[in-house]
């Protein structure tokens, strides 16, 4: 039953991708990506990784779409120009041989991969307990391999300095995305009014219940995020100027407390990022409450791209 | 053939496919896209071994799991500054292509140089 | 504590690695916050106490002999992740060190804030990603897991990228994205190795995988796709399109952070992998088309940058053709393991070729911003003046040249020698040729760059602008150390071999 359905799900998967890949028309393109992000998560479930679905389903299908959306209804204009440049035969031949042996390549490692597999399940189920978290993968982020967790939120904030650093002169220390010009009584704004409070209690309970069950900071803060683009989307409150300075202590915070905390575990556990005996528990909860606001508005940032007007005094 | 092989074999797929489309498509933002379909295929190998790594009482093992977060992420906030950088091309240039312009890219006069 | 392997215990001044990986992170952060001029302080406030880890590092490497290892978490592999310096990282991370003084002085004078401007986006922007190449670099060096050096990576093309569009203008945001592409899919190719790994062998630390990785399809095939991923990120023949339109647009202080240091991180891992991970797995034919490769690169990229209207263009494509240098390497490290010959001289030249290019490039492009300043332009045809104008930045200029070409006492030259001699030991003549050729290529259009500035400038011709002579002491200074690098055969040790024999004798063979 599962294997007809994984079939199903297989042949939708390429037929989009295809399909992102042929279609004429940008927009459409990515209007097929979007429903290729929610299938993958249902792949995820399939392959029983439900915290992966859930943070595809959210940044994968979710913030990757509406940043394609955004971007492919700005560049309709670049659809003729770039249609003109389609490489010559030769081009797309050699392409498609390179494309075809890496493909093999992939499919071959797959079917000659280990069997027994190698896991390291058992040992996490040994370890798990001194972190006193019940999801194995909330675990292996905040406890066993918390470093590539800290190093992911740099990332995050180092790329949102690479986009602001696009700006023009002009407009540095601006607003990023477009004034807005939305009614603030139509149905956006209304959506804008009522869906926030529930979409936070939302984002709070994934984070709060990622501890011990599918769900965490990631999948929480896409949620916040995406509750604050709404209301910026309304017009009922106005993108953020990137020179003030409490956007940059909400977007810095998150890391700063990780590192704080690391070299607490440094001092008392005898171990940078390692928890003292009986405090596990509550300092990844602490650290993922303090990443939580941090990540919610650097993903927003993210999704608004440079400053494009000018921001108004401080 | 069970789930996860066939899931690994249409990752190899799509790898094939999202490379194809990142080497001939002329327009940055469907080279975007495929890169993000390519990095997809990438993501269910990862998937598939976590499934086969499954024991201990978990469905899957966590620490690939917890690898693809991190990378699904990371991907975003690629996406993100490719799609910036295409935006503030085309806002530029009014165009996005890549082929190189007409002039040799001149040298920038850094900040204080006159 | 789940029970660990020997090697992997955490050593005494372990935790100054961590400081090392997290300082510049959070001089970013802070500068990050405070915005402005103060940005500017913050880096150097960063930079010298960066100085006193760096030097610390070094010191503890030097008393224990032996390479320092710590344990993230207290978690040993494979459960966890550790941070390992050998000497081969100690050496790199020095270099990055000095390097970013050089380029920070230099920076001085083109970043800095003008009075009465609260803040100015190129000039923060430009402090905070120096911060950043520095802190990726240093995590490149001392990760001891491959998922962690996928961050690495995903760092490094983030500070890097914008650091080309950093003046905003249309041609640099096409090079920067074009950059971004390549590094993205390098990115994605070495990341899919890495799941393969993990799946063959269940682990992601080196050292481990180092035991358990076996002469079989898998790990070919993944030791394969990371390569190709890290030539794409390292700009080596034929992935090198990305890399003379995004290093000759940018800033000429970008432009040296770029060459010299962007893109050693790939090439760094690309050793780490191929000597310490992959040493039984990678066969001599595949290390002999990497040094195809890189004979392409030198060959391609001379003929080329002689062929350059302009100066900036010119330099670019000679860092293609130096990069293939560093890939001469492998080959000649394969031949001498065949061979059953201690292969830790070659291993020292491509160290030596690294270091030696990466101060050598710096001091170039830097000079160039300062030719480009006094004269206007820098078109090749017309450097004439620029000599009598600015003679320490063209003795400079002429110093890296000679340390690139490979005259004595240079880096260059020990680095080749090194070279040369495994070539010889192991009959590989052709290798030999190459970097003839190459050097003769490289004399050519360093003499005529040269020349050219040394001729007298037209009557009553005057600098555009008068570049303070701190700026010119930084490039001269970095010059300087490319060239007297040659020196360090005079040491009694090799360095970079230190803590490096755990691995080697733990190594699949």
């Amino acid at each position: 039953m599962t294997e007809a359905l994984t079939l199903a799900l297989v042949g939708l998967l390429m037929a989009l991708a295809v399909w992102t890949l042929v279609a004429r028309d940008t927009f459409a393109a990515v209007a097929g990506f979007v429903p290729y992000g929610l299938l993958l998560t249902l792949a995820w479930l399939q392959l029983r990784a439900v915290d992966v679905a859930m943070t595809e389903a959210a940044i994968g299908a979710g913030l990757t779409g509406v940043l394609l959306i955004a971007a492919a209804s700005r560049l309709r204009s670049t659809e003729a120009p770039a249609w003109a440049e389609r490489p010559g035969v030769l081009t797309r031949v050699l392409a498609a041989i390179v494309s075809a042996a890496v493909a093999a390549a992939v499919g071959a490692g797959v079917l000659l991969l280990p069997d027994p597999a190698p896991t390291l399940a058992p040992a996490v189920a040994q370890n798990i307990a001194s972190t006193g978290v019940g999801n194995p993968i909330t675990a292996v982020l905040m406890s066993f391999r918390a470093m590539d967790t800290l190093l992911e939120a740099i990332v995050l904030l180092l790329g949102l300095v690479g986009i602001w650093s696009l700006a023009p002169d002009r407009f540095w220390g601006g607003r990023p995305g477009p004034a807005p010009t939305e009614d603030p009584n139509g149905i956006l704004g209304y959506l804008a009014r009522v869906l926030p409070p529930i979409g936070i209690v939302v984002g709070v309970y994934i984070l709060w219940v990622g501890a011990d069950h599918p769900g965490g900071k990631f999948q929480g803060a896409t949620v916040l995020a995406a509750m604050w683009l709404l209301v910026m989307l309304a017009g009922l409150s106005d993108a953020p100027a990137v020179d003030r300075r409490w956007v940059r202590i909400a977007l810095a915070g998150g890391p700063a407390v990780f590192i704080a905390i690391g070299l607490l575990g440094a001092g008392v556990a005898g171990a940078f990022l390692g928890y003292p005996e009986g405090l596990a528990k509550p300092l990844i909860v602490v650290v993922e409450a303090a990443l939580l606001p941090s990540l919610a508005v650097t993903l927003a940032l993210l999704l608004a791209g440079p400053p494009r007007r000018e921001g108004g005094g401080k | 053939m069970n789930t996860p092989t066939l899931l690994g074999l249409c990752a190899a797929v799509l790898v094939g496919l999202g490379l194809y489309g990142l080497i001939v498509s002329p327009h940055p933002l469907r080279k975007i896209m495929a890169f993000n379909v390519m990095g997809n295929g990438i993501f269910l190998v990862c998937a598939v071994i976590a499934r086969r790594g499954a024991g201990a009482g978990m469905g899957g093992d966590p620490v690939p799991q917890a690898l693809l977060i991190t990378a699904l992420v990371v991907a975003f906030a690629a996406s993100a500054l490719a799609v910036a950088l295409v935006l503030r091309l085309f806002e530029e240039t009014g165009s996005t292509s890549l082929t190189a312009q007409a002039a040799a890219p001149q040298p920038a006069v850094a900040e204080g140089e006159v | 504590m789940p029970t660990s392997v020997p090697v992997d215990l955490t050593t005494t001044g372990g935790l100054l690695l961590v400081f090392a990986v997290l300082l510049p992170f959070v001089g970013l952060m802070l500068g990050f916050v405070l915005g402005g001029r103060r940005a500017q302080q913050v880096a150097w406030a960063t930079i010298g106490l960066g100085v006193v880890l760096v030097a610390a590092i070094a010191h503890q490497l030097w008393v224990s002999g032996d390479a320092l290892v710590y344990l993230l978490g207290g978690w040993a592999p494979p459960l966890g992740v550790t941070l390992r310096a050998d000497g081969l990282s100690v050496c790199m991370m020095v270099l990055v060190m000095v390097v970013v003084i050089g380029i920070g002085v230099y920076a001085n004078g083109d970043f800095g804030t003008p009075d009465g401007m609260r803040e100015k986006r190129g000039a923060l922007t430009f402090w905070l990603l120096l911060l950043a190449v520095w802190g990726s670099l240093n995590l490149v060096f001392v990760s001891g897991d491959v998922f962690t050096l996928y961050v690495a990576l995903e760092l490094l093309t983030f500070a890097g990228v914008p650091l080309v569009s950093l003046d905003g203008r249309g041609e640099t945001l096409q090079a920067a994205l074009r950059y971004l592409i390549y590094a993205l899919a390098g990115s994605m190719f070495y990341l899919l190795g890495v799941f393969l790994l993990y799946g063959a062998y269940g682990t992601l630390d080196i050292a481990l995988l180092a035991q358990r990785v076996g002469a079989e399809p898998v790990a070919w095939g993944a030791a394969a796709l990371m390569t190709a991923g890290l030539l794409a990120k390292t700009a080596l023949f034929p992935l090198h399109l990305w890399l003379p339109p995004a290093h000759a647009g940018a800033p000429a202080a970008a432009s040296a952070l770029l060459s010299a240091l962007v893109i050693k991180g790939a090439w760094f891992l690309v050793v780490r992998l191929w000597v310490d991970v992959f040493p039984g797995v990678v066969t001599l034919p595949s290390a002999q088309l990497l040094g195809a490769l890189g004979a392409a690169a030198i060959l391609v990229g001379n003929v080329v940058a002689l062929r350059q209207a302009r100066l900036k263009l010119l330099i670019a494509y000679s860092t293609v053709a130096q990069i293939g240098y560093l890939f001469l390497m492998f080959p000649l490290v394969a031949g001498l393991d065949a061979a059953q010959m201690n292969s830790a001289s070659a291993v020292t030249g491509g160290l030596l070729q690294a270091v030696s290019h990466a101060t050598a490039k710096a001091a170039m492009f830097m000079a160039a911003g300062l030719i480009y300043a006094t004269l206007g332009h820098d078109r090749t045809a017309d450097l004439r003046g620029a000599g009598r104008a600015l003679p320490m930045t063209m003795a400079a200029f002429a110093l890296a040249g000679a340390s690139l070409i490979g005259l004595p006492p240079s880096g260059g030259f020990l680095a080749k020698w090194l070279l040369l001699s495994a070539a010889i030991a192991t009959a590989q003549w052709w290798w030999v040729a190459v970097m003839l050729v190459g050097g003769l290529l490289t004399s050519a259009y360093v003499f005529m760059v040269v020349v050219r500035a040394m001729a007298p400038p037209a009557l009553g011709w005057v600098p555009k602008v008068q570049v303070p002579r701190y700026q010119q002491g930084a490039v001269l200074a970095l010059a300087l150390c490319s060239f007297l690098l040659g020196l360090a055969a005079l040491l009694p040790f090799d360095v970079a071999q230190i803590g490096r024999g755990v691995l080697l004798s733990s190594g699949a063979r």
